[in-house]
C-alpha cells in the first residue's frame, strides 16, 4: 500500500462555464496535517464537498485509503473512513451536545424500528456506551462542556461549538479528518486554544490524517506539516509553510503582484 | 445538567410524586366537569378557569415540579394517567355526547401524534391529514359491508391501506423539499375528497354505512353494564379510542427517545450534513411519513366505526388544516403539547356552540398569534432525554 491515504488525480469540477476545479493532482500522506489553502473561490471548499460525496466531480478520479472512491455518496465516504466539518457551523442547534457527537456516531447506532421501539433494554446499553465515548472526547477538549451533555448546542459559543463540530466527526474513527476553517467566526484567542485542540486530537490519534482549509496563515504556519495552495481550481505551489510563503507564485496569487 | 437529580421537594415544598398525582387528578375531575358542562356560562367559566389557572400556576414553577414527576416517578405516573382517564370514560357512563366527543378527541390525538412525527421531528407538513384518516374510516365501511374480516383486523388494515396509498406520495414527498411537499400533500388532500365524491362505488356525496366495532364477540353498539348501570355504548369506543391513543403517545415517545428520532430530527435540521454523517435521509423521511399514515389510517377506521356513517365532507382539506394546527398548537415535537392541543382544537368548539361556526377563523388566528408570540407551542419541546430516569455520570 502506498503511503498516501488520499489522492486526487485530475480532478475536476464544472459549475455551468465555472471551473471551480480543474485538474486538481494532489495527495496527503498517511498521519499528516495538510494545509489547503488559496484566495476566496479558489476551489478549496468544492474539493471537499466532491471528496464528501456532496457534489459529483466533473472529471478525474479520487482515491482513498487504496479504494476509488470518485463519486460515492456522501453516506459511502462517510462509511470508507471520512469525516469532515463545516465552514459555517452546521451543527443541530435544538439539539444537546449529546445528540450532536451521535449523529457523528451514527454508523454504529442500530436504527431498526424494531430496536428502537421494542428492545429498550439493548437501546439503553448503546445510548450508554454512545454516551461514554462522546463525553471522552469532550473532555479531551474541556472538562467543563463534558459536563453539560444535555444542554443545547445553540446556547454554545462558537469555539465551543467548532469542538463539539470535531467531536461529532471524530466520534466515528476516521482515518481522514477535514477540517473547513475552522477559525472562522473566533477571535484570535479563540483561534489560538483551537490550535492547541487540533495538535492535541493529532497526538492522541496518530494515525489520523487531518485537511485543514484556513485564511489565517498563523493557524496554517503552526499545524501543517505540509501546504498545497489553490488559485482558480488549480495548484501553485506545495511544500512546507516556509517554502509556500516564499514563492512568488503563491504571493502574486494573494497580492495580485506581477 | 448540572443538578438533574430528583429534588426532593417541589412546588410549595409538596414532594414532585403528590403534587404530579393531584395534578393528574385535578385535570381528570376538570376534563370531566368540562365534558358535562351544559351552559354556555358555565363552559366559558371553566374555560377562562383553565386559561388563567394555567397562565398562574405556569409561573409557579410547578412546571418543573411535574416534568420532575414524569421523570423520577415515570410509572405510577403513567399508571395515574391511565387510572384518570379511566375515571373520566366510567363517571360520564351514560352520557352519549360527551363520551362521543371524548373519543373523538383521543382518536384526533392519536392523528395529530402522527402528524408530529412527520411535521415536528421530521420537517415534512402533511396537509392530508384528514385524507388518510379517511382512507381508515373508508377501509372500515367496505370491510364491514362486504367481508368477514374481524373487525379489529379491519383497524390493522385502515392502517395498512393508509400506509399503502402514502407510499404512492412518497416519490415527490420526498423528492420535493420543504414547501413544495407541502403544496403535494394538499394537492392530494383535495383529490381524495374530489375522488370520493365522484366515486360511486364508495357512495359518491352520500357516503356510506359503517358496521360497528366488534371485539371477541362483543358488539361495540350494545350498551356495557356496569354494576346494574345500563352505560352508554360510547364507553366501549372511548375505552377502545384511550386504547389506541396511549399505544401510539408510547410508540410516538419511544420513537422520539431513541436513535431513530435523532435522525429524524437531524434530517429536519440539515440533510446536507445528515447525509455527511452517513444517515439515509430517504428511509429516515419513507418512515416517519408511514409511521404518521397508519396512526391516521387505524384512528380513521376507528372513527368510522363509531359514527356507524363517513360521507366525503368529513375528511375535508379544512380538518386536515385543523389536524396541523393542534401540531403547531401544542409545540413542534412536544407530545404532551399534542395531547393538550388536541383537547383544546377538538372539544372547545363542540362545547361553544357560538364558536362552532367560526372554528375554522378562531383556530387560524390562535395558530397565527402562537407563531408571532409563542413558536415553541404551548408545552415546548424540551432537549430529549432517552431514558427519563437515567442519571448518567458526569
Amino acid at each position: 500500500m502506498s503511503d498516501a491515504l488520499l489522492e486526487f488525480e485530475g480532478l475536476g469540477k464544472s459549475f455551468g462555464g465555472v471551473r471551480a476545479l480543474d485538474g486538481l493532482d494532489m495527495r496527503v500522506k498517511r498521519g499528516e496535517i495538510l494545509g489547503l489553502i488559496g484566495p476566496n473561490g479558489s476551489g478549496k471548499t468544492t474539493s471537499f464537498n466532491v471528496v464528501t460525496g456532496i457534489y459529483s466531480p466533473s472529471q478525474g478520479r479520487v482515491r482513498f485509503d487504496g479504494q476509488d472512491i470518485t463519486g460515492l455518496s456522501a453516506r459511502k465516504v462517510y462509511e470508507a473512513g471520512i469525516a469532515r466539518t463545516f465552514q459555517r457551523s452546521r451543527l443541530c442547534l435544538p439539539l444537546s451536545i449529546f445528540d450532536n457527537i451521535m449523529i457523528g456516531n451514527h454508523a454504529r447506532l442500530d436504527n431498526g424500528l424494531w430496536f428502537n421501539l421494542i428492545r429498550r433494554g439493548a437501546l439503553r446499553r448503546q445510548v450508554e456506551e454512545g454516551y461514554d465515548k462522546a463525553r471522552e472526547l469532550v473532555a479531551g477538549f474541556s472538562r467543563e462542556l463534558a459536563g453539560r451533555m444535555f444542554e443545547p448546542v445553540g446556547a454554545l459559543p462558537m469555539i465551543e461549538r467548532r469542538r463539539i463540530e470535531i467531536c461529532r466527526a471524530l466520534v466515528s474513527g476516521p482515518k481522514l479528518l477535514l477540517l473547513d476553517e475552522p477559525s472562522a467566526g473566533m477571535t484570535h484567542d479563540e483561534t489560538a486554544q483551537l490550535m492547541d485542540d487540533i495538535l492535541a486530537v493529532r497526538d492522541r490519534m496518530d494515525d489520523l490524517s487531518i485537511i485543514i482549509i484556513e485564511h489565517e496563515m498563523g493557524v496554517i504556519e503552526r499545524l501543517t506539516d505540509h501546504c498545497v495552495v489553490l488559485s482558480y481550481g488549480r495548484k501553485i505551489s506545495e511544500g512546507s509553510y516556509a517554502q509556500i510563503a516564499a514563492d512568488p507564485e503563491v504571493q502574486s496569487a494573494y497580492l495580485g503582484v506581477d | 445538567m448540572t443538578d438533574k437529580t430528583t429534588p426532593k421537594s417541589g412546588w410549595l415544598g409538596l414532594p414532585p410524586l403528590a403534587v404530579g398525582l393531584g395534578a393528574v387528578a385535578a385535570t381528570a375531575v376538570y376534563g370531566w366537569l368540562f365534558l358535562l358542562a351544559e351552559s354556555e356560562i358555565a363552559v366559558l367559566g371553566l374555560v377562562a378557569l383553565a386559561a388563567l389557572g394555567g397562565w398562574a400556576l405556569g409561573r409557579t414553577g410547578l412546571p418543573d415540579t411535574l416534568d420532575a414527576a414524569m421523570r423520577g416517578h415515570g410509572r405510577s405516573m403513567n399508571g395515574a394517567i391511565l387510572l384518570g382517564l379511566l375515571a373520566v370514560i366510567f363517571l360520564l357512563g351514560e352520557e352519549h355526547f360527551p363520551l362521543l366527543m371524548l373519543t373523538t378527541m383521543l382518536l384526533y390525538m392519536t392523528v395529530a401524534l402522527g402528524l408530529n412525527v412527520q411535521f415536528g421531528l421530521t420537517g415534512m407538513v402533511n396537509f392530508a391529514g384528514a385524507a388518510f384518516f379517511g382512507m381508515g374510516a373508508y377501509t372500515a365501511a367496505v370491510l364491514t359491508a362486504h367481508s368477514a374480516v374481524p373487525p379489529l383486523l379491519i383497524l390493522v388494515a385502515g392502517g395498512v391501506i393508509a400506509a399503502a396509498i402514502g407510499f404512492l406520495l412518497i416519490v415527490p414527498v420526498v423528492r420535493t423539499a420543504g414547501h413544495y411537499s407541502a403544496v403535494v400533500t394538499i394537492a392530494f388532500g383535495v383529490l381524495f375528497k374530489t375522488f370520493l365524491e365522484v366515486n360511486d362505488v364508495l357512495g359518491g356525496p352520500q357516503g356510506l354505512m359503517v358496521g360497528p366495532m366488534k371485539l371477541f364477540g362483543w358488539d361495540f353498539n350494545s350498551s356495557p353494564v356496569l354494576l346494574g348501570v345500563e352505560m352508554s355504548f360510547y364507553v366501549n369506543y372511548a375505552l377502545l379510542g384511550g386504547g389506541l391513543a396511549v399505544l401510539a403517545f408510547v410508540l410516538t415517545q419511544r420513537l422520539e427517545r431513541s436513535w431513530l428520532g435523532l435522525t429524524l430530527d437531524s434530517v429536519r435540521l440539515d440533510e446536507t450534513a445528515s447525509a455527511c454523517f452517513g444517515l439515509n435521509v430517504v428511509r429516515a423521511k419513507v418512515l416517519a411519513f408511514t409511521f404518521g399514515n397508519v396512526l391516521a389510517g387505524v384512528a380513521g377506521a376507528l372513527y368510522g366505526m363509531m359514527i356507524s356513517f363517513i360521507a366525503p365532507n368529513s375528511f375535508t382539506f379544512a380538518d386536515s388544516l385543523l389536524m396541523v394546527s393542534i401540531v403547531l398548537l401544542g409545540g413542534l415535537g412536544s407530545l404532551w403539547g399534542t395531547a393538550l392541543a388536541a383537547a383544546i382544537v377538538v372539544l372547545l368548539p363542540e362545547k361553544l356552540q357560538i364558536l362552532q361556526e367560526y372554528r375554522f377563523l378562531l383556530f387560524s388566528g390562535l395558530v397565527i398569534l402562537m407563531l408571532l408570540f409563542r413558536p415553541q407551542g404551548l408545552l415546548p419541546r424540551k432537549v430529549r432525554s432517552y431514558f427519563p430516569s437515567w442519571r448518567p455520570q458526569q
